[in-house]
């Protein structure tokens, strides 16, 4: 049989038109939820005004939760003309009519569901909020607490910030060289490689606590000299041993997924394996991890405060100290509150390098 | 004395040989065409003249000098020796610019204007001279394929290996990469390629070399091998080609 004789009227044939898709379940569906989320949304209403004593404020904030919730009828209301058209349609026999008004229709059903959701979700939390006469904003969120203890709690975030950062850089550096450890070449390598390998192994098996306390209380009684050191930059080095061992599997990610034509290039051309690293590996490896890095640092980040279990007085213990004084978690909160603030924007910078550096290659 | 000398190489990848002793000798001026199937080491023996591979056994000389084996002057190889991949390799993370000065800066010591300069005269004669701030990614495979061409002759090489440069091309875009090979053919530089393009080989090359399953298997002028091809599997080979509407 040759490859002409596939081709055939018999075998190609015109396949049988589908029927269009139900509407009327999902239309049905999308306004039940949307009317379960006006229900909640006005009792939630109706307890945060009750709770701020009926004060104008938080009646027009509760009317505007109220109006805003009242939104998924529309789309329902669009879904259920859909189903109308659709079943006109297929009696008149338009299929392909049929099938867009049921597409339509199914849409709109969708679009209901998602808002109403996100209305009993809003709802639900606002509920939760104000559960046993606002226990929970009490708890958590007491104006009073997080007055009172700013002032020292910013100071010893100060601490979390500028350990990170130097943590931060050891690390980069110290990655690098376990990665560039790792991937040596040849059998004069091969004690070196082995050497990178045990050391991430051990350091991400040990959980970072762990590490902190060994180095922080241990290195002042094992080696006496070191007893004046401030127990910032131990715990410092603490952190930066665990990092080092996570980076370094992120460096060397980056390097093993730059293709080898890429150093045969760079061989080729003459220049020696240090230069190729250099000059043609590494510069493209960390373009290629820096969102991954990034994601390692936000974590080393919000591991300072494992510096509170070895007594440094950075954000976290602070907190806890007021918690105790205030029997009130507020402070927690707000420590809570602080590492978010810098998270955040650290995530948008990254994006926009990454972007910048796509739109550059792309010629602009 | 040849002025490069292919003798009697053998390469193994693990139990698998992938050239069978092979022996060949360009002068200089000279044009070498390799041809053959995907697989039949054509790759393989224009990364080992460069050193890109290790060599098994037998040896290899660029004017008289020895250039395999241990405590080879790989630099001093490379600098005389330039290779232009199928896949260009281009460094995407710098211009066309720093692409090209990379290595004159750095191995020759070139001050960086003059190597500026040099680089800019390269890329005028191959037409690329307004693109010399642009990145790779932005440049069609032919742009990038010319700016390739231009980084190994930045370093001024005596012999130049072309690996298939225009398989991974848009048939529109052969004609110019394929002009410049040309036109370096013309100015008389050294050339070693491996090529699908039988109807350039045709043209171009003092000699063709049709390789077989790792060994040289018959090779003589083009005329020779394309219009009377002495072999059974050359002719097998060239048929096929004549088949696939390339020659």
């Amino acid at each position: 049989m040759t490859a002409s004789e596939l081709v055939r009227d018999d075998l190609q044939q015109r396949p049988t038109p589908s029927k269009p898709r139900p509407v009327g379940s999902v239309a049905v569906i999308g306004l039940i939820l949307s009317l379960a989320g006006i229900l909640l949304m006005i009792v939630a209403a109706v307890r945060l005004r009750d709770y701020n004593g009926g004060g104008p404020i938080s009646t027009v904030v509760g009317l505007v939760l109220v109006i805003g919730s009242l939104y998924p009828l529309w789309p329902s209301f669009l879904a259920f003309k859909g189903a109308r058209e659709r079943s006109a349609l297929l009696r008149d026999d338009q299929l392909v009519m049929a099938r867009r008004a049921a597409a339509g229709g199914r849409e709109e059903a969708q679009i209901a569901m998602g808002y109403a959701a996100a209305a009993i979700v809003v709802a639900g939390l606002l509920l939760m909020a104000f559960a046993n006469d606002g226990g929970i904003a009490q708890t958590f969120f007491t104006a009073d607490a997080w007055r009172q203890s700013f002032p020292q709690m910013i100071r010893a975030f100060w601490t979390n910030i500028w350990v990170a950062i130097v943590a931060q850089i050891l690390v980069l550096a110290f990655g690098l060289l376990l990665a560039i450890m790792r991937m040596l070449p040849g059998r004069g390598g091969a004690p070196l490689r082995l050497i990178s390998l045990v050391y991430c192994d051990i350091f991400r098996a040990i959980p970072a606590i762990v590490t902190i306390l060994l180095i922080v209380f241990g290195t002042p009684l094992a080696f006496p000299v070191t007893a004046q050191w401030s127990p910032v930059w131990l715990g410092i080095i603490a952190l930066s041993m665990t990092y080092s061992a996570y980076v370094a599997e992120v460096y060397r990610a980056g390097l093993s997924s730059i293709h080898p034509s890429q150093s045969a290039a760079a061989r080729s051309l003459g220049l020696s394996y240090t230069q190729t690293l250099r000059t043609v590996l590494v510069p493209q490896a960390v373009r290629r991890v820096i969102p991954p890095l990034l994601n390692d640092f936000i974590s080393l980040q919000k591991d300072t405060a494992l510096l509170s279990t070895a007594a440094i007085a950075e954000v976290v213990l602070t907190s806890t100290l007021w918690q105790s004084q205030l029997f009130n978690l507020s402070p927690v909160t707000l420590a809570a509150a602080f590492f978010i603030i810098i998270t955040i924007p650290q995530a948008r910078f990254v994006d926009y390098l990454i972007h910048r550096d796509a739109a550059r290659r792309a010629g602009q | 004395m040849a002025f490069l000398e292919i003798d009697e190489v053998h390469k193994y990848y693990g139990q698998n040989e992938v050239l069978k002793g092979v022996s060949l000798n360009v002068e200089r001026h000279e044009v070498v065409c390799l041809i053959g199937a995907s697989g039949s080491g054509k790759s393989t023996l224009l990364r080992c003249v460069n050193a890109l591979e290790e060599i098994n056994s037998g040896t290899i000389r660029i004017d008289g000098d020895t250039v395999s084996g241990a405590g080879v002057d790989l630099n001093a190889l490379r600098r005389d020796v330039g290779i232009v991949f199928q896949s260009y390799n281009l460094f995407p993370h710098m211009s066309v610019i720093d692409n090209i000065t990379l290595s004159p800066t750095r191995i020759d010591g070139l001050p960086k204007k003059e190597a500026r300069e040099r680089a800019m005269a390269l890329l005028e004669s191959v037409g690329m001279a307004e693109k010399a701030d642009a990145y790779p990614d932005s440049l069609s495979g032919g742009q990038q394929q010319r700016v390739a061409i231009v980084r190994a002759l930045a370093m001024q090489p005596r012999v130049i290996l072309l690996d298939e440069i225009t398989a991974a091309l848009d048939p529109e875009l052969v004609g110019d990469v394929l002009q410049i090979v040309r036109e370096l053919a013309r100015g008389g530089l050294t050339m070693l390629l491996a090529t699908h393009e039988m109807g350039f080989a045709k043209e171009v090359a003092s000699q063709v070399c049709f390789l077989d399953k790792g060994s040289i298997c018959e090779h003589g002028t083009a005329k020779d091998i394309f219009e009377n091809p002495r072999e059974e599997r050359t002719q097998q080979f060239l048929s096929r080609v004549v088949q696939s509407g390339r020659l």
